[in-house]
């Protein structure tokens, strides 16, 4: 038999799950009907270049690119206390960061909620030492916090596991050709780390980017991201044309960032991207 | 004391909760010299080196670096280079960048090291791989560039990790001379290790035979072939029939109920002492009228390219013996020794 068959299952399903959506996405995005009549239109674009909406997506990118940075900046020191050789606790501390991971992050962020609402566990501990209830949640604070928590290990396994593949040998030979520890670091380590910082970078930037769970649980509709808006056509206002336009530029903009991303880490000369 | 660059002294190391690696080694190393640490894997060899090139710490002894006293000193500080194992070449630099990459970390000027990294790759011979990838190079070229990186710092001593190891045997014998040359003509001391005796004993001045992280013996390869201090040794420097004998009196010595002269002195008289004879230094003959001093049997015949191995049973044990000329299996032949061929050692201290 032609092995070539054994492909015919994952295409059939590519086929339905992704193809013929994303091709009814493109249409949707593309027509609008006037009485009963299907026609070819740009309103569904020529709409989102309101400022209202260039709002919400600008937020987006900076909420987005701030949980990122601050991802990166939590995950990479870790990673290397974890890959030094005198710290033996590594199995437990990376444990514990998948072990979340293993439960669904609805649940995660309504455990979120309930520590951070005004009658909330960590007000009640405020009150008690006689401090002022603060206001959490509903904030734009609340919402990059709830990304962190939830996207944290995406950042910090793979830039783990590239410094982890990084041989020992490579780093003595930098230093017996006389560089120190810095620039050891700046010269060797970090270059041959940077392929799971991109993978890290893209894995956290890109959910981040498009989440609307976590801000309506810990947003709670005061602050609305470009995910909530494309969820509100399809389920609220019922403008499909709309959210399938938001949701073509969305996309629009991943692939972008991606070819970006993935380019730098072509000039990096590291592995591939997952 | 002047001469010697390195000197180490009761050096002794032992890993956390393990067996010694290296007992009370004591070694001075002229400038200039080529020094190769022998011995087989895990005796103690390469932990000698990563510690001269301060990758670990011994637990006792002290090491003099021109008379200085090498402790504490972090590797980028020594004024020696390591070429590693595995090469360990940066896989995300090209070979320029490689090999300039000590002169960057000093800040040298660019043109001098552009200079310097065609020279240095004119003398590992491969001009113009300039801008080539190292992860597109051959074993052999990468380890040349591992070289060629280590040597443009212009260390004072080289040590080198069994840098030959990965090469397929052709690439390695032609490396085998150059490194030698190499060395002739930058006047460097370098130090390497091998498991390799032939490796050994083909490139350096000196040879050092370690087992078990004790020192069995130092010498010039010649010395250490020809006059073995130990069983082992003998054993470990090429193939040798070792047997235990008596010395009779000086220049005299008896072994399976034959007396040879031979040429050593000063073990006392009647003395149970070690023989070694190599498989080479035999003389072998045509023995139907069993007049030879050694008769024996040969029992099998193996055709190794320049000579034969012969397998030579007499009343007593069985020889192996190496000759140009091929004699039949089941044939009797006779053996015999010229003095200088007969190597005698203390006997004991052969099991540690």
């Amino acid at each position: 038999m032609n092995r070539k068959y054994l492909i015919t299952p994952y295409a059939l399903w590519s086929f339905i799950f992704v193809i013929v959506p994303l091709f009814l996405l493109v249409i949707y995005s593309f027509v609008k009907t006037v009485d009963g009549q299907v026609i070819f239109s740009l309103e569904s674009y020529t709409k989102f270049f309101d400022p209202l909406y260039i709002d919400v997506l600008l937020r987006s990118l900076r909420l987005a690119f701030i949980t990122t940075i601050i991802c990166f900046i939590m995950a990479y020191p870790l990673a290397m206390i974890l890959n030094s050789r005198e710290f033996s606790n590594k199995t437990m501390i990376l444990i514990l960061i998948i072990l979340p991971m293993w439960m669904n992050s609805l649940m995660r962020t309504y455990a979120w909620m309930i520590l951070l609402e005004n009658k909330g566990v960590i007000n009640n501990i405020l009150n008690f030492f006689g401090l002022p209830t603060k206001q959490f949640l509903y904030s734009e604070g609340s919402i990059i916090f709830g990304m962190i928590y939830n996207f944290f290990p995406f950042m910090i396994l793979p830039i783990y596991t590239s410094l982890t593949k990084i041989d020992n040998h490579l780093i003595e030979a930098s230093y017996d050709l006389g560089a120190n520890k810095i620039l050891t670091f700046r010269k060797i380590i970090f270059p041959l780390s940077f392929p799971g910082v991109i993978t890290g970078v893209i894995m956290v930037f890109m959910p981040s980017l498009t989440t609307f769970m976590i801000t309506r649980l810990l947003g709670g509709g005061q602050v609305i991201l470009i995910g909530n808006m494309i969820e509100e056509q399809f389920t609220r206002t019922n403008n499909w044309g709309f959210g399938s336009a938001l949701s073509m530029i969305l996309m629009g903009i991943i692939l972008v960032s991606i070819m970006f991303f993935s380019k730098n880490e072509t000039l990096a000369k590291g592995g591939s991207l997952i | 004391m002047g001469d010697f660059i390195i000197r180490i002294e009761n050096l002794s190391k032992t890993f956390e909760g393990g067996e010694p690696v290296l007992k009370n080694v004591t070694i001075n190393i002229k400038k200039n010299e080529f020094i190769t640490l022998l011995g087989p894997s895990g005796c103690g060899k390469t932990t000698l080196l990563r510690i001269l090139g301060g990758f670990d710490e011994q637990t006792t002894g002290k090491i003099y670096f021109e008379n200085k006293l090498l402790k504490g000193i972090p590797p980028y500080k020594r004024k020696l280079n390591t070429v590693f194992q595995k090469y360990a070449l940066f896989p995300h630099m090209n070979v320029t960048e490689n090999i300039a990459f000590g002169l960057n970390i000093k800040k040298v000027h660019k043109d001098t090291i552009k200079n310097k990294v065609a020279q240095m790759l004119s003398l590992v011979n491969l001009q113009g791989f300039e801008d080539r990838k190292v992860t597109s190079l051959s074993g052999g070229q990468q380890q040349r560039i591992a070289i060629a990186r280590a040597l443009i710092n212009e260390p004072e001593v080289l040590l080198l990790d069994e840098p030959l190891g990965a090469l397929d045997l052709k690439l390695r014998k032609s490396m085998q001379i150059e490194l030698k040359k190499i060395q002739k003509q930058l006047g460097i001391t370098f130090i390497f290790v091998t498991h390799d005796q032939e490796e050994a004993l083909t490139m350096s001045d000196t040879v050092v035979v370690f087992k078990g992280g004790k020192i069995q013996q130092i010498g010039s390869p010649v010395d250490i072939y020809n006059e073995p201090d130990n069983a082992f040794v003998a054993n470990f420097i090429g193939e040798s029939n070792i047997l235990s004998g008596i010395m009779i009196k000086d220049f005299l010595v008896k072994f399976d109920e034959v007396e040879f002269g031979c040429v050593d002195a000063g073990f006392g008289e009647n003395t149970m002492i070690d023989i070694v004879i190599r498989p080479e230094d035999f003389q072998i003959f045509m023995d139907t009228d069993k007049v030879a001093k050694l008769q024996g049997i040969v029992k099998r015949v193996t055709f190794k390219g320049v000579h034969y191995e012969m397998e030579i049973k007499t009343k007593f044990r069985t020889f192996i013996v190496h000759s140009t000329k091929m004699f039949p299996v089941e044939a009797i032949v006779g053996l015999d020794l010229n003095p200088e061929d007969i190597h005698i050692m203390n006997k004991g201290d052969n099991d540690e």
